[in-house]
């Protein structure tokens, strides 16, 4: 329960290395974030935090880079209802880089 | 990932930035350059499109593109050589939100002339023209530019819809040109409109070759003290305007091996001289014949000489691309060449003479020069 008394979630984002060094170094960000809890919010969350991961991982008009994958649990958002995905108690998001590239 | 190195250089040396689709790196050496240094990988692993060494107002200071193919466009600043970078956050090289656009990739970082020694200019993908005020750190999009009526009709050529030319007046003035791939060339005499500027320029891959716009200009260069003298290679034909892009005359058509090529060069001490280099057609685009070889003006286009003493002129299928050609500020004037499959040669003496400074690079995509002061 937040102080204003609005439910919170408490969500683990881990971070493909590449971008911690963006984030202070940690591989994970640790966010409270009020329920229900998209990927949306979860990626406006960590680029307020840390503006270059943002940027990295979604370009200045909102969409998420081509070859950028964010999970939920074991599951690519692309794959259920992209930054609309709503993330559950416990599960964590991972930001991790797609096997495409050059 | 940005790797701790610093360029090894002192006041009077020359500096010649090598963008490649892997890194940047950079050779230095004495203003004989004759011994030549080569450092790098910074950028590991991304795409540097531009890149510029601004000395400008007690500067000395580089500016890369970068581009990620996962992570996106970057632009970093050093004002240690090298030995540290910054990557401003936020951003400003990025789209207002009411444009709904995003930037895919940093084309070109252009410094105004000495009159001017703030301002950089910025072409990027999709085709739109930034400015800086302060020396890169911050930028802003020029509107008048991105409002302009044709660009919702330009179209992309094979590298993207992308600004990658940019021509500021040398003495400060409003007046400026920019080329886009595959719109053409543009100019704004008094910086707020611009206007299509490619009479004469020739369309043969456009059911109309004599359209106002379309034209797919690869690259555009002029000499600092006649900015009104443009030399131009288009995706067909070489071509020289004397009213700044007012009408183009083409230049070279029965002097050299092929009109087709990328880049084209002005001399930065002899008006009237400029440099190209031709690639066999746009089905084939590698040397002619196997040779590299560029071609020289000294007479504002009506004959040609090749030049070709110390370069590869046996099975050398290679490719240069628009901004992998570059001359110093030194006279005689240094000349640089990338190749796409990274090779990179250099002249002391204007052509006359050539030297491999590098081979095994990955494919060269932007040379760019300078002169530490």
């Amino acid at each position: 329960m937040r102080e204003d008394g609005g439910a919170a979630l408490k969500v683990v984002v881990r971070l493909a290395s590449a971008l911690r060094v963006h984030a202070g170094g940690a591989p994970t960000v640790e966010l409270d974030l009020p329920a229900p809890v998209t990927i949306g919010a979860v990626i406006d969350a960590v680029a307020a935090a840390h503006p270059a991961v943002g940027r990295r991982v979604r370009d200045e008009a909102g969409t998420l880079r081509r070859h950028v994958n964010v999970f939920v649990g074991a599951d690519n958002a692309r794959d259920l209802d992209g930054v609309d995905t709503v993330v559950s108690e416990g599960q964590e998001v991972a930001v991790l880089p797609a096997v495409s590239g050059g | 990932m940005v790797d701790s190195l610093a360029i090894d250089a002192s006041p009077g040396d020359v500096v010649v930035l090598v963008g490649t689709t892997k890194g940047l790196f950079v050779l230095a050496a004495g203003p004989d350059r004759q011994d030549w240094d080569l450092r790098g990988p910074w950028f590991r692993g991304e795409e540097i499109y531009a890149a510029t060494l601004d000395c400008r107002n007690g500067r000395t200071r580089l500016l890369v593109g970068a581009t990620s193919s996962h992570w996106g466009p970057s632009v970093y600043r050093s004002d240690d050589l090298g030995a540290t970078w910054i990557e401003p956050q936020p951003t400003t090289l990025a789209f207002p939100e009411h444009t709904g656009a995003a930037v895919a990739r940093v084309w070109q970082l252009q410094l105004a002339g000495d009159a001017q020694p703030d301002v950089v200019y910025a072409g990027v993908e999709p085709a739109a023209l930034f400015r800086s005020d302060d020396g890169g750190e911050s930028f802003r999009l020029d509107e008048t530019l991105w409002d302009h009526p044709h660009r919702p009709q330009w179209q992309p050529g094979g590298g993207g819809l992308c600004l990658h030319t940019i021509v500021p007046d040398p003495s400060g003035g409003p007046r400026m040109g920019v080329a886009v791939s595959a719109a053409g060339f543009y100019r704004t005499l008094d910086g707020q409109t611009w206007e299509a500027a490619n009479r004469g320029i020739v369309a043969p891959f456009l059911p109309d070759p004599d359209v106002e716009f379309g034209q797919c200009v690869h690259k555009v260069d002029r000499h600092p003290t006649e900015p009104d003298t443009l030399f131009l290679q288009h995706h067909w034909g070489v071509y020289r305007s004397d009213d700044f892009g007012g009408k183009w005359a083409e230049i070279g058509t029965d002097a050299l091996p092929s009109t087709f090529g990328f880049p084209v060069v002005a001399d930065p001490n002899h008006a009237g001289t400029a440099y190209v280099l031709p690639l066999t057609s746009d089905f084939f685009r590698c040397t002619p014949d196997g040779r590299l070889r560029v071609y020289r003006t000294s007479d504002g286009g009506q004959s040609w000489d090749a030049l070709e003493h110390g370069l590869p002129q046996e099975n050398a299928w290679l490719t240069v691309l628009r901004d992998g050609f570059a001359a110093d500020a030194l006279d005689p004037a240094g000349l640089y060449v990338g190749t796409r499959t990274g090779d990179v040669f250099a002249s002391p003496d204007a052509g006359a003479s050539w030297q491999e400074l590098a081979r095994h690079l990955p494919p060269v995509v932007c040379v760019k020069t300078a002169v530490l002061r």
